[in-house]
């Protein structure tokens, strides 16, 4: 089998690449779906222009495009040294991050925005009633509530990220996914390595998916049973 | 900047990439079209078989959901790309592998939503059926399946909207589609910046109008 030697390596070298490139995004597009998505619900209209825009423009898009775009069209226009420094520096990998981060951005902050918007307008009513600013209201108030209730749908779209990471081999970086398709390309055992990988991310997404079940068991709110968006 | 060479590649990537008319089998809408119906129908198998009262269809349904909700789209292509040609023993253009990547795939995304849309059927519609005389597959037919069609709208779009943009990925196994035709004309002139925005907008137009198409169906059906 695949797990030992040289080919047990790349493997577990391309299951880490595909972790790292998906905890990162992950992290990018929870920040990008927090702002972005609590913009969207504010009164000020700009903002909230702003905020639908980039939600409508980048979730619109196939992922493959922006990779390709990120990693190809982007680094010409940047000044020469930071372009070579950057391909000294796993551009690819650093591309790969961007357009999975932005793109899944838009994607978390619709999740978001939902999950705002199932809270009683009331709730923001009265924190700005007690005194406090509308950023304070957001940040104490209704986003603690709001990602509480998100966390089925969410846990969705985290997973669909770690999926498409694999999108990712097309920029030649070397996760799970490419790492499989060298394998493939060395050993010649086509149906193996494809199993190999197959495997991986199955036990990954199942493990994820009932890690994830137990936590909205804990953080449920009580006497709320409103489930936000498609349940997962 | 210099959009020239958009307004000089503009009926490759249009004709080409996007509809299909040109040198190679290729184009965009010619393979998202066809795996929708056929997803959507596959799909609606999948939704029903995950709904039967006998187990021996229900578990393997449910299996084939979870199987392919849990791996990503790109590894399911290579899977086709490889196997098919072992099994049949014959080589496959690449416009048949993606078809039945992508109709495999997706039916199990169309299975889920129509699973949910059938479960939004109150269960007095089914009794009263039955007490019509209606026969199961009649009522699933003339009863069910209708009412369950109009709340699965919304999803059912959205769906749609996913898969067309998956068609991209059909570009990795050498389909000209869009992406591919990009890919080619890039090649030849270096403009990645203004290809790939453009073929981004490209993209953007066809998903974006379907999305206002569903909002259009959406207050209809409401």
């Amino acid at each position: 089998m695949l797990w030992t030697g040289e080919s047990g390596r790349w493997l577990l070298q391309g299951l880490l690449t595909t972790l790292e490139l998906s905890a990162l995004a992950w992290l990018l597009a929870v920040a990008l779906g927090i702002v972005a998505g609590a913009l969207r619900t504010v009164r000020f209209a700009p903002l909230r222009w702003a905020a639908t825009s980039y939600v409508e423009f980048f979730r619109n898009v196939p992922l493959l495009v922006w990779m390709f775009f990120w990693y190809f069209g982007v680094p010409p226009l940047l000044p020469r040294a930071v372009q070579d420094w950057l391909f000294n520096h796993g551009a690819e990998f650093w591309a790969g991050m961007l357009a999975l981060g932005v793109y899944h951005g838009a994607r978390i902050s619709e999740v978001i925005r939902s999950g705002i918007q199932s809270i009683p307008r009331t709730q923001f009513e009265a924190s700005v009633a007690m005194g406090l600013t509308t950023f304070q209201a957001y940040r104490l108030i209704i986003l603690p509530v709001a990602l509480r209730l998100i966390v089925p749908p969410a846990t969705n779209e985290s997973l669909n990220l770690l999926k498409n990471s694999s999108v990712a081999l097309t920029i030649s970086v070397a996760e799970l996914t490419f790492q499989t398709r060298q394998i493939e390309t060395y050993t010649a055992k086509a149906i193996e390595a494809l199993t190999a990988g197959t495997v991986i991310y199955l036990v990954l997404c199942l493990s994820i998916a009932t890690i994830m079940a137990r936590v909205e068991r804990r953080y449920a709110i009580p006497g709320l049973i409103a489930r936000v968006g498609p349940a997962a | 900047m210099d959009f020239s060479v958009i307004t000089n590649n503009f009926k490759f990537l249009i004709l080409q990439g996007l509809i299909g008319i040109g040198p190679f089998i290729g184009g965009t809408l010619r393979l998202a079209i066809p795996a929708i119906l056929l997803g959507f129908v596959l799909g609606i198998f999948v939704g029903l078989a995950r709904l039967s009262a006998a187990r021996f269809i229900r578990v393997p349904a449910t299996m084939y959901v979870e199987f392919f909700r849990g791996v990503p789209l790109v590894m399911v292509i290579f899977w086709i790309w490889f196997i098919i040609p072992q099994l049949l023993r014959l080589p496959i253009p690449e416009y048949g592998v993606a078809l039945t990547a992508f109709v495999i795939f997706e039916a199990a995304y169309f299975g889920e939503i129509v699973r949910a849309g059938v479960q939004s059927v109150p269960r007095g519609q089914v009794e009263a059926a039955t007490a019509l005389g209606m026969t199961g597959t009649k009522t699933m037919r003339h009863v069910v399946l209708p009412q369950a069609l109009k709340n699965m709208v919304p999803s059912l779009v959205t769906q749609m909207i996913v898969l067309f943009k998956d068609t991209s990925l059909a570009s990795i196994i050498g389909y000209v589609d869009l992406t591919k035709a990009a890919q080619i004309v890039n090649n030849r002139e270096i403009k990645p910046f203004q290809i790939y925005i453009f073929i981004a907008i490209v993209y953007w137009l066809c998903t974006y109008s379907m999305s206002l198409v569903a909002q259009r169906l959406e207050r209809r059906a409401a």
